[in-house]
């Protein structure tokens, strides 16, 4: 059996066909050509498709855990979130001495007093301590949680709660100026407002069309590593004892597994995935701030997914496309109706596409055979002299 | 015969001495005394709330008994306390168990049902780099052949019928090279004709496996039946062979009485 981790030769092709496109096309595109050609890819377009980019990989990292492990959980967001937050400070650490203030220091602490940085913001100065903790932090919220969750065996429905719960909890402390704790007061990152305005990223000019090619090429190949990464996993036993805790969990566990383990690693890995994806978002966007942790945020995600085809390789990267794509229309076509049409569109999804938009040829198939025998069968009562 | 190990002191292989369990003040388990010979087929029976559920339940650790030993006699003559062992583990010792309902994984092949089940590391990092050996592939194909369900081990096991996914899941029980097979109401819901083929696989088990069967259906323990044990209110009632447990006045009161009344 020639193992490879592509179901079939369209799939590997498609890979490397998407492989090319992303990192050299469209950067190329972007690079040469002016304004107004038909084959230039103007900054505006890139900025938002390298945001997409990071949004299919939040979907990914969602459906690791619920498409295949069957975990629905409801902060994905969170995690992307704290990884968007964790390279924000880092940016907003380099955004030069500020001409009011003659600091160095972010705004909102300026605004506040502080003279020098407090000691939990200090290391993030460094670009590889915030790359770190780009994973780290979110993989750190994620093993604390997992760890309390699926050791006293909370599953199914409650679950999600306890992690909308979350996402919820640390939106308020994010959404909050200080922090008082033990009669002292902390900055925390920026309250409302949250990181935005930042200049530099490892030196460079962080709105230059060049910096912003460099990262929709980092965007695109975290994307393509990530679909590489699950492509792997499932394949392998590891991968089947993940489908297998969807299954049928009690069985996993009398056959010798420790599932705890399993689903532990799984949500830890899936946190940083969407980390990471967040990191990239940020200087993308030009800024994070708490709303990204609401929990309807989050359900978006699992939108994405449902839409797409929850536990298929390449759903998670369609869905978040596709419904990004309609918001954007939406929101300056009808701004007001946004959320009535995403509730329709899950609805519509849950009731009549269990495989979403990638299981929907297999779907309709059956459908279009039957269309196509009645209408040969019309042409045939209609003419029976023909025959 | 079955051949007990040399090292083992006993011809044992589970002893449940003194075994209590209650729920919310209810005793579900009450002074449970209960011996199993290695290699043997045991049949327990009882009425609804006599406890089956639960003594399965103490077996494999999931509950942990309220006082009372449950010892596990390991062929090198060591004893395993099976109240001290989680959950997970209680398989590496070579306890199985068999739900009532089957469950299999459904969206996996039947062959994929016993590649996940066979004996051998359950590590995260084992199960990364698991490459499947000749032996697993001929060892998968002996228990295909045993539940005699070869010519469907391409088939997703969701797509099984009712009795063919109970004999997967006795399957995957045999996959992991089980001591003791725990098999939870196997006949439920399945034809006579299957009925009776389970009862051969489970009798074409005896003296490879130690099996405890916890059964409803009278015909089907008649056909499986060597030594019956009858538990009633959490307690072991009466002991013996079929003819001797059947035709015993206080069985027939709390049991078979009740059964044939029904009818």
């Amino acid at each position: 059996m020639g193992m490879s981790i592509f179901d079939s030769k369209r799939e590997k092709a498609g890979f490397f066909i998407a492989l090319v496109i992303l990192v050299f096309f469209i950067p190329l595109l972007n690079a040469v050509g002016s304004e107004g050609s038909v084959f230039h890819v103007s900054a505006f377009q890139l900025s938002l498709w390298g945001k997409y980019i990071t949004y299919a990989v939040l979907a990914m990292s969602l459906n690791l855990l619920w498409g295949y492990t069957g975990l629905l959980c409801l902060c994905q967001s969170l995690f992307f979130a704290l990884g968007a937050y964790a390279f924000g400070m880092y940016l907003m650490l380099h955004v030069g001495v500020d001409s009011v203030y003659n600091t160095a220091l972010p705004d909102f602490m300026d605004f506040q007093g502080y003279t020098e940085l407090p000691f939990y913001w200090a290391p993030f100065e460094s670009a590889s301590f915030a790359a770190l903790a780009v994973f780290l932090v979110p993989g750190f919220v994620a093993f604390v949680f997992g760890y309390l969750a699926f050791s006293s065996r909370i599953k199914g429905v409650y679950f999600s709660i306890l992690t909308q719960a979350l996402t919820y909890a640390l939106m308020l402390l994010f959404f909050k100026n200080n922090l008082e704790l033990f009669g002292r007061s902390f900055i925390l990152f920026g309250g409302n407002n949250g990181l935005t305005d930042f200049k530099q990223i490892m030196g460079a000019d962080v709105n230059a069309e060049a910096t912003q090619r460099w990262l929709f090429i980092a965007s695109s190949l975290l994307m393509l590593g990530v679909y590489l990464l699950i492509a792997w996993v499932i394949t392998t036993k590891f991968g089947k004892v993940q489908q297998a805790i969807r299954d049928s969990e009690n069985r996993v566990r009398f056959s010798g597994y420790s599932t705890t383990s399993y689903k532990m690693l799984i949500f830890v890995a899936s946190a940083m995935i969407a980390g990471v994806a967040g990191a990239l978002y940020v200087p993308q966007v030009g800024g994070i701030n708490a709303n990204e942790m609401t929990p309807a945020k989050s359900l978006d995600v699992v939108v994405w997914v449902a839409l797409g085809g929850r536990g298929t390789k390449f759903g998670p990267i369609l869905g978040a496309i596709v419904v990004s794509l309609i918001k954007s229309y939406t929101t300056r076509a009808y701004p007001d109706s946004w959320l009535i049409i995403l509730g329709m569109i899950f609805i519509f999804v849950v009731l009549f596409m269990p495989n979403g938009l990638v299981g929907l040829p297999r779907q309709l198939k059956p459908w279009l055979n039957r269309l196509k025998s009645r209408r040969s069968k019309v042409v045939e009562a209609s003419n029976p002299s023909v025959s | 015969m079955i051949r007990v190990p040399e090292k083992k002191h006993t011809p044992l292989i589970l002893s449940v001495d003194g075994v209590t369990k209650s729920f919310d003040g209810f005793r579900a388990i009450n002074d449970l005394n209960f011996y199993l010979e290695e290699g043997e087929l045991r049949t327990v029976i009882g009425p609804n709330g006599a406890g089956k559920s639960t003594f399965m339940d103490l077996i494999t650790a999931r509950t942990k008994p309220d006082a009372g030993r449950i010892v596990f006699h390991k062929d090198n003559g060591e004893d395993v306390d099976l109240t001290r062992v989680r959950e997970h583990d209680v398989s590496q010792l070579g306890i199985g168990r068999k739900f009532q309902n089957p469950t299999v994984y459904r969206s996996h092949t039947v062959y994929d049902n016993l590649k996940l089940s066979l004996s051998g590391q359950r590590t995260l990092l084992s199960s990364l780099f698991y490459r499947e050996s000749s032996e697993d592939r001929e060892k998968i194909h002996d228990v295909l052949k045993t539940v005699r369900l070869s010519e469907f081990e391409a088939c997703l096991a969701g797509s099984l019928s009712h009795g063919q996914k109970q004999w997967l899941e006795i399957g995957m029980l045999l996959a992991q090279d089980p001591k003791i097979m725990l098999v939870d109401e196997p006949a439920a819901g399945m034809s006579d004709e299957e009925t009776e083929r389970t009862g051969e696989l489970l009798l074409s088990l005896e003296g490879k496996h130690s099996l405890i069967v916890i059964e409803h259906d009278m015909e089907f323990v008649r056909q499986i039946a060597r030594r019956v044990t009858v538990l009633h209110q959490g307690h072991v009632l009466k002991e013996g062979g079929f003819s001797f447990v059947k035709n015993d006045p206080k069985v027939i009161e709390v049991y078979l009485g009740r059964q044939t009344r029904t009818h």
